[in-house]
């Protein structure tokens, strides 16, 4: 496959691990958050971790927008997905997402429920065009990425005349994320995550550019990659980051060049702006909190925004309080931590958004780490290189 | 969640619409959001979607570099 297979190549791989290990100086450790869930999934699915240096270790961020939604907004979409007007149309990774009391939306559609799945917004509306007696709502979540499919969603439901169809808006925002991580008074008082530096999402990037996360470098004096997501684009990312600490550099890097310019997509910057707004905050799943970390709709959309529309309420809703989630989107904690992994919750029977999501730090660690870790402890704790 | 995979366009449809293909399965997707666009072009799509161009140059240049760094790796 074209732009796929050439970046997974194992020798190489193991080459400039070689290179990584080379360079890294033995006097200190070296500590790189990759922010996505791509990253996440990527760096399990390929062992990355066992081709680095001990001394140079990578942190799972908060990066999965599944994973990062609040139990209270699944348990709103789920209220008004039972009202018998409704059709609530989503993408299948929130299918699964525990709600309250044991409840998700594939519970609520076997319920009776009339709840859809779609793949892209496209699909939603063609539902919404073809059955004009029911309500549809799109059910909408995802970084920046998955914004401007839905903004493209409502500039040709209005241009249609489509009166049925809504969004119940969970778009979430990258750079106030990485800013809440690094500067949040809860993250002080946990204290335990030294970061060194950030592996940038590259698809995201597509959109909004390299050109946000200047602050964060110039700011928090934290050096980014903005990388891809193939095992190779992974690993010569982690490979300049380690160059940027020991020369003392904290600046953006762009290892994604193919797809990602400074400015991002700017056609699709301009289609969101026509139709959100920031939120002045917005509650994320381990993170809290998160000050303007969200979009709502702008005001004069109000028809077509399903929170207004159709008077939704968001209770706060409480997670499992064994699941440590949170600590593992913050980054403190590692999935293997988590009392309930592996035995009341896996991938089969998901406690926590994190084990859902595969994306998500525990279900990668489930489907691709956890051997390799018991493998490791034999090892007696060398990395297996 | 957001990921997004690279397709190469076959035929440009009318309204910003595109035929993409994947390893020979075939997809009409939304180019609404790219700026000239010709048949066998490389796209990045995300949920039906594509959200930029894939630059053939670059992608060689990101190439060159990773082989020349895994080189280094390699005398180390
Ligand atoms: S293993 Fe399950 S319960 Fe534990 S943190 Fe992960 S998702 Fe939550």
């Amino acid at each position: 496959m074209k732009y796929i297979d050439e970046y997974r190549d194992g020798r190489l791989a193991k080459d400039i691990a070689r290179q990584i290990a080379a360079l890294a100086d033995p006097a200190r450790s070296y500590h790189f958050m990759e922010f996505c869930g791509g990253h996440t999934h990527a760096i399990s699915r390929y062992g990355l971790e066992d081709l680095l240096p001990a001394n140079v270790r990578m942190i799972h961020g908060p990066g999965c927008p599944v994973c990062v939604l609040p139990i209270g907004r699944i348990d709103a979409a789920i209220a008004l997905a039972m009202r018998p007007e409704i059709t609530l149309c989503t993408y299948g990774d929130l299918m699964r997402v525990p709600g309250s009391n044991g409840s998700s939306l594939l519970k609520a559609k076997a319920a009776g429920a009339d709840i859809r799945m779609v793949y892209s917004t496209l699909d939603a509306l063609r539902i919404a065009e073809a059955e004009l007696e029911r309500e549809v709502v799109f059910f909408a979540i995802g970084f920046e990425t998955t914004t401007p499919p839905t903004a493209l969603a409502l500039k040709a439901a209005i241009a249609k005349g489509l009166g049925n169809f809504s969004i119940f808006c969970n778009h979430v925002l990258t750079p106030p994320a990485i800013q809440n991580i690094l500067e949040s008074p809860d993250v002080r008082k946990l204290g335990t995550i030294k970061i060194d530096g950030f592996v940038g999402p590259a698809h995201v990037s597509t959109v909004i550019g390299t050109e946000p996360y200047e602050f964060f470098a110039g700011e928090f004096q934290k050096p980014v990659v903005v990388a891809g997501f193939e095992p190779l684009d992974v690993i010569q990312a982690i490979l300049m980051l380690v160059r940027q600490v020991n020369d003392g550099r904290h600046e953006v890097e762009n290892q994604y060049i193919r797809g990602v310019t400074a400015l991002g997509n700017e056609k699709a910057q301009a289609e969101v702006a026509n139709f959100f707004e920031l939120r002045e905050s917005f509650e994320w799943r381990g993170l809290g909190e998160v000050p303007y970390g969200a979009l709502r709709l702008r005001p004069k959309y109000v028809a077509y925004d399903a929170e207004k529309r159709f008077s939704m309420v968001t209770p706060a809703a409480k997670d499992n309080p064994a699941c440590e989630c949170g600590a593992i989107l913050r980054g403190v904690k590692r999935p293997a931590d988590c009392k309930l992994f592996g035995t009341v919750c896996t991938l089969d029977t998901p406690m926590g958004s994190c084990m859902v999501s595969s994306e998500g730090a525990c279900a990668a660690h489930w489907t691709y780490g956890r051997f390799r870790e018991k493998a490791r402890q034999v090892d007696g704790g060398r990395a297996v290189a | 969640m957001c990921l997004a995979i690279p397709v190469q366009v076959k035929e440009v449809l009318p309204d910003n619409m595109a035929k993409v293909t994947l390893d020979g399965v075939s997809k009409i997707v939304s180019t609404a959001l790219i700026d000239d666009l010709r048949p066998g072009d490389y796209l990045l799509l995300h949920v039906g979607y594509a959200l930029a161009k894939i630059d053939p140059q670059e992608a060689e240049r990101t190439l060159a570099l990773i082989r020349e760094a895994a080189a280094m790796g390699d005398a180390a």
